[in-house]
């Protein structure tokens, strides 16, 4: 028997490191591993690369290389955005707004808020995933202290109008942040255009390490620190720097950026094709978020009568990776905040899966989704009885 | 995460259907909570010959209806109905914590499916010793 074939579709979750990144990285575990906060030379090689890679950050971001700060990932950005923005400003007020389809580095750290007496607005979305700027702007008072909405759903692909909502902040005066993480390397960005003053990524989730991750932070942005001691990235950021994890950032993301409509245009066509196959092919099924501001690999559909959990267990017995927002998955008991944020009714929600298309997929794989997928849904649809209800009705 | 038994029934799952003028059928759970699971028994003489059912869940739901179904057969009535869910957990090789309910709604529905034939049979229900605080009707979602 030959290795069994996996199909890795499952690109939000996580990605694999490009060879030329671990080639990047390599020399920096074994040769050049000096504390760049040493005085000798060998030390010199760390810093050196530090800001080579804090460069080719502010160069993707349109910032300059001291509104880079590297973080331990995407979860750390964001609670140092948020918990940083909103303890400096504290004497402004205590109001802080944010939107139902958060990530949950986000939405708990302004759950954690909270119950520290912030008060929080969470910006409904309309059923395609997306935020209305009008909405924000009713929801603006002279206490509000920071604005914090992601720019790409993790779960739904859904494409918020971002320099739109920046600029709203912008005219208000009021901090603007963004989590990136699911953008970088789908979508341009451009901070200053898009008015953004704060902005999380990371790595893993462009081909780079797990475990590394950036703060872009405006010039002038009043903001306390997250993690105390020592006084690495320019006093803001306490911890010997993760200086492979860096030199690996910097090398991803100027590879996932190098030509981001080449990218787009390819994982687009096959995440199309296996998209319309799958609506195609099987019927009680249907698109949750945008028809067309979706992240480039996204796909996530909702199949009544069945049950997300089961479905990912058939597809990984067919070596397919793939994500449900059913409840039984997560470890809690509630489907997927996003897609009832989006009014999907929760017995459907149950029944949702996410396919995230990325570098390593061809028109081979999504032949092979199309050929098992329908298979996996209707075996269970026979022994589901919601669907024998259904047919009973609709006789 | 799930034992190898459990997703032998889950992949393989035994009893899967409906039976025809079944004498006893039990329907729980709610999709809201994403698990419905009906059982159908077939009693003759006092004893469970036959026991199918339809799951709408997760690999644990389905895996739990598939060994409740087996566990009932050829068992009377009064055996029957002390299969407990945790009798349905431990023939599984163990359940997550978090998936032990699917044992729980296995449980159940066979003491609904009984209770059900009892019903038609001009007979008393049972009543379950140990009610779980499983609160699938009141829109709830925990056991």
């Amino acid at each position: 028997m030959g290795e069994k074939r996996i199909i890795y579709m499952d690109h939000s979750a996580t990605t694999y490191v490009r060879k030329e990144v671990v080639e990047a990285m390599a020399p920096y575990y074994t040769e050049h591993f000096g504390n760049p906060s040493s005085i000798y030379s060998i030390a010199r090689e760390s810093k050196q690369a530090i800001d080579t890679a804090r460069a080719q950050v502010a160069k993707v971001l349109g910032a300059e290389p001291d509104e880079i700060y590297f973080t331990s990932g995407g979860s750390e950005s964001d609670n140092w955005a948020i918990k940083g923005i909103a303890s400096a400003n504290i004497r402004k007020g205590s109001h802080i707004i944010t939107s139902k389809i958060e990530h949950h580095a986000v939405l708990h750290t302004f759950g954690y808020l909270e119950k520290q007496g912030f008060t929080v607005t969470y910006l409904p979305v309309d059923r395609f995933g997306l935020v209305d700027p009008s909405e924000l702007e009713k929801a603006i008072t002279d206490k509000t202290i920071l604005i914090s909405i992601m720019y790409a759903n993790n779960e739904i692909g859904t494409i918020e109008p971002i320099a739109e909502l920046g600029a709203i902040a912008r005219n208000h005066k009021i901090p603007f942040h963004t989590d990136a993480v699911q953008a970088v390397g789908n979508v341009p960005i451009d901070v200053k255009a898009q008015n953004i003053d704060l902005l999380s990524l990371s790595a893993h989730k462009f081909y780079g390490p797990k475990g590394v991750g950036v703060l872009y932070i405006r010039k002038g942005i009043k903001i306390d620190n997250l993690i105390h001691g020592g006084g690495q990235e320019r006093r803001h950021r306490a911890g010997t720097e993760n200086i492979a994890g860096i030199v690996g950032l910097g090398k991803a993301i100027e590879l996932a950026t190098a030509d981001i409509e080449g990218h787009n245009k390819k994982i687009r066509a096959l995440r199309d094709r296996l998209m319309s196959g799958i609506l195609a092919k099987i019927p009680d099924c249907r698109l949750n978020g945008h028809p067309e501001k979706r992240l480039p690999g996204n796909i996530n559909i909702s199949f009544e009568f069945i049950e997300g959990e089961s479905m990912l267990l058939w597809l990984d017995d067919e070596g397919i990776c793939a994500s449900t927002g059913s409840a039984c998955t997560s470890g809690s008991l509630e489907p997927s905040h996003v897609l009832l944020a989006t009014g999907l009714p929760v017995e459907i929600s149950h029944g949702s899966l996410r396919l995230t298309l990325g570098n390593i997929n061809t028109d081979a794989d999504v032949d092979f989704v199309l050929e098992v997928l329908p298979k996996v849904v209707s075996r269970l649809r026979d022994m589901s009885p919601l669907y024998q209800g259904k047919k009973e009705g609709a006789k | 995460m799930y034992s190898d038994k459990v997703m032998d029934h889950f992949k393989n799952p035994r009893n899967v259907g409906e039976i025809d003028n079944a004498d006893g059928i039990g329907e729980v759970g709610n999709p809201v909570c994403g698990d419905i699971m009906k059982i159908f028994l077939k009693i003759e003489n006092n004893i469970v010959t036959e026991a199918k059912f339809k799951t709408f869940g997760c690999g644990a739901a389905i895996a739990s209806s598939s060994m409740a179904t087996e566990l009932v057969r050829g068992k009377t009535l009064e055996e029957a109905w002390e299969v407990s869910n945790k009798a349905v957990a431990e023939a599984l090789e163990g359940l997550p914590p978090i998936k032990m309910h699917c044992s729980v709604l296995a449980e159940e529905g066979i003491h609904k499916a009984i209770n059900d034939y009892r019903k038609k049979q001009g007979l008393e229900p049972w009543v379950e010793k140990n009610p779980h605080s499983h609160e699938h009707d009141e829109g709830t979602c925990q056991s």
